[in-house]
């Protein structure tokens, strides 16, 4: 510890430390602060401490909306990971050359805007346009049909976007994992299938925690896709907040909505580094 | 009984074959030790025994049955890797049930054996530790416990011991072998120790560039090497160019010298190679003219390095034979009857 003091001088940090306070710690203060002001009905608002914007969160339709937000950003965390995880740990097995190939072209799909990736997908999912033609063509459906906006089609564009960042997380542990531990089940009777069960899987169980949480929180302010590709019951809670700080202009009850949205992802994040910490005690 | 057996296996990687027409045919309840340089092959041949290779031609039998394409997870052997492979995310009792838990034996009848295998290697009572509290040697002593779990047709192990230090490497290898003799398991170790295949095999199967160049028991591997590879590699010797006039005469650096019976010749007439234990070197009033350049006193032996035209050679004598010579001086070199091996260039 003291060698890592006496290598790193302090002030160093007082760039990041400022910019966390000027950009993140006071922008969130006033957020915070508008959370609680009085709404002009037809204006702007005026400072004060009025709790209705938080009160008006509790209802059935805003709770709705918050369980929404929350399934579908769990829901994509579940689905990136689920694939990311298989396919990291077979691309860990490929020669250096395919590895490095593979990897440079999911890094090029973070270059894409998510408005290109949500005008892609709806455009893939179209009746006029879509893989309904194809499924047409082949017989498999009398004629060809949109799927989108759907459910569907958002899950499918939030997995597609956060699937990089699923693999990015996950690649340098497996990339890491000894081959004799999958090998040594092997030898005591585990099938492959059980290999990856009960070995990798419990293995890279820190990462995996450590995916699920960044794609949720990803998926969990998405704002843009669930316009593109849901329909109105798929709308997010940043959705709803947009809709009422710059539709509506009730700033108070927008900025109240986001608090919640923090304490939600907080919580989340909370609760998974828990259960990484019991685990990892035990461990 | 498990009886293994391999017809001419051949593993190729491109274009070098890593183990090259092996037949091997080993009868069960032995201690094996595969022994030879790195990159001679050891392990590959290993790795084919464990089915985590394919070989690319050839047959592998146990107990009989073909072995050859079963895929690992049938084969029901054990094997411990060189680095261990213990499971960290397991106990030491678990890490010992695993191969019984994927088999679906019942919890307290896991628990029962996985305790019952850790008194055999002397870890009564650690089943609840976690792998990152124990020592190197536990550790050593916690994969063997998984090894034999399942009583396996079949034992193998990868460089087993040399992660530990010296000492507790020499314990090891007693242990490892009286474990061995109790449970009567065929057992295949890989190792680049020679000393440590001498302590513990039954046989030694000596490679050399993926090839068997000898099989049988440990001492007759010493004192009569199949060829010059086995004759340098297992213990010291000092091998030197010759000419073979007749079955019973060699000539070296141009004096003639006499074979007896017990000597052994496996070179025709003609160019060779007469290898000689340091300890079968005697100094004497007449033989090969040799210069001594070192004297090495080891307390339990006295070793002479000695320089016959331009070839080292070492002689070996006990403290009380020790010959009055000094650095520098010429003597002249005999060797003991029965202790020459004429082996083919």
């Amino acid at each position: 510890m003291k060698g890592r003091e006496a290598t790193t001088p302090g002030w160093l940090g007082i760039l990041p430390g400022t910019a966390l306070v000027v950009l993140f710690l006071i922008p969130f203060g006033i957020m915070l602060a508008v959370s609680v002001a009085q709404r002009e009905t037809g204006g702007f608002y005026q400072w004060g401490f009025d709790l209705s914007g938080y009160q008006r969160f509790l209802s059935a339709f805003f709770g709705g909306v918050l369980l929404t937000s929350v399934g579908i950003a769990a829901g994509t965390a579940a689905i990136a990971v689920a694939l990311a995880l298989p396919f990291t740990v077979i691309l860990a097995g490929l020669s250096r050359r395919t590895q490095t190939a593979i990897l440079v072209v999911l890094l090029s799909v973070l270059s894409l805007s998510e408005v290109i990736v949500g005008f892609s997908v709806s455009t893939l999912l179209s009746q006029t346009a879509g893989v309904g033609n194809i499924l047409a063509w082949l017989g498999l459906t009398a004629e060809a049909r949109a799927y989108t906006p759907s459910l569907f089609a958002l899950m499918t564009g939030l997995t597609y976007l956060s699937f990089p960042y699923a693999v990015l997380v996950l690649y340098p542990p497996v990339a890491r994992l000894d081959p004799e531990l999958a090998q040594a089940a092997r030898t005591m009777g585990a099938s492959p299938l059980r290999t990856f069960f009960s070995v990798t899987m419990p293995l890279l169980r820190a990462p995996l925690l450590g995916a699920l949480i960044l794609v949720f929180v990803f998926a969990l302010g998405s704002y843009l896709l669930p316009q593109v590709l849901g329909r109105p019951e798929h709308w997010t809670l940043s959705v709803h907040i947009t809709d009422q700080a710059i539709y509506q202009s009730n700033l108070p009850f927008a900025a109240a909505m986001a608090a919640f949205l923090l304490l939600v992802a907080l919580a989340m994040v909370g609760v998974a580094l828990l259960l990484a910490r019991e685990k990892g005690d035990r461990a | 009984m498990n009886d293994l057996s391999l017809r001419g296996v051949t593993k190729r990687f491109g274009a070098t074959a890593a183990v090259d027409d092996v037949t091997l045919d080993i009868p069960g309840g032995k201690f094996i030790c595969l022994l030879g340089p790195s990159g001679c092959g050891k392990t590959t041949l290993l790795r084919l025994l464990a089915g985590l290779e394919e070989p690319t031609s050839g047959q592998i039998l146990v107990g009989g049955r073909d072995q050859t394409h079963v895929p690992t997870h049938r084969r029901d052997f054990g094997m411990v890797f060189q680095s261990l492979a213990l499971f960290p995310h397991l106990s030491v009792g678990e890490n010992v049930a695993y191969p019984l838990a994927i088999r679906g034996t019942p919890r307290a009848q896991r628990r029962a054996r996985a305790e019952e295998l850790l008194s055999l290697v002397q870890l009564s009572g650690m089943a609840d530790r976690r792998i990152h509290q124990l020592s190197g040697g536990q550790r050593q002593r916690v994969a063997i416990a998984r090894g034999l779990a399942i009583d396996p047709k079949l034992f193998l192990l990868d460089e087993p011991l040399s992660a530990l230090d010296a000492n507790l490497r020499e314990h090891m290898q007693i242990e490892l072998r009286q474990i061995q003799t109790r449970l009567g398991v065929t057992t295949l170790v890989v190792t680049h120790d020679q000393k440590e295949a001498l302590t513990m095999a039954d046989i030694v199967i000596v490679m050399d560039r993926g090839r068997v160049q000898q099989m049988g028991a440990p001492m007759e591997v010493y004192r009569d090497p199949a060829n010059a590879f086995v004759a340098g590699f297992i213990g010291t010797s000092n091998l030197l160019p010759c000419r073979l006039l007749d079955p019973a005469t060699l000539e070296v650096s141009g004096q003639r010298l006499p074979l007896a019976g017990q000597d052994r010749v496996k070179a025709a007439p003609g160019p060779a190679i007469l290898s000689v234990r340091p300890e079968d070197v005697r100094l004497g009033p007449e033989g090969l003219p040799a210069r001594v350049t070192f004297i090495r006193d080891l307390g339990e032996s006295v070793q002479l390095v000695l320089d016959h035209a331009g070839q080292e050679v070492t002689a070996l004598f006990s403290p009380r034979e020790r010959p009055e010579v000094g650095i520098g001086e010429t003597v002249a070199l005999t060797f003991a009857p029965g202790g020459r091996v004429v082996l083919a260039p």
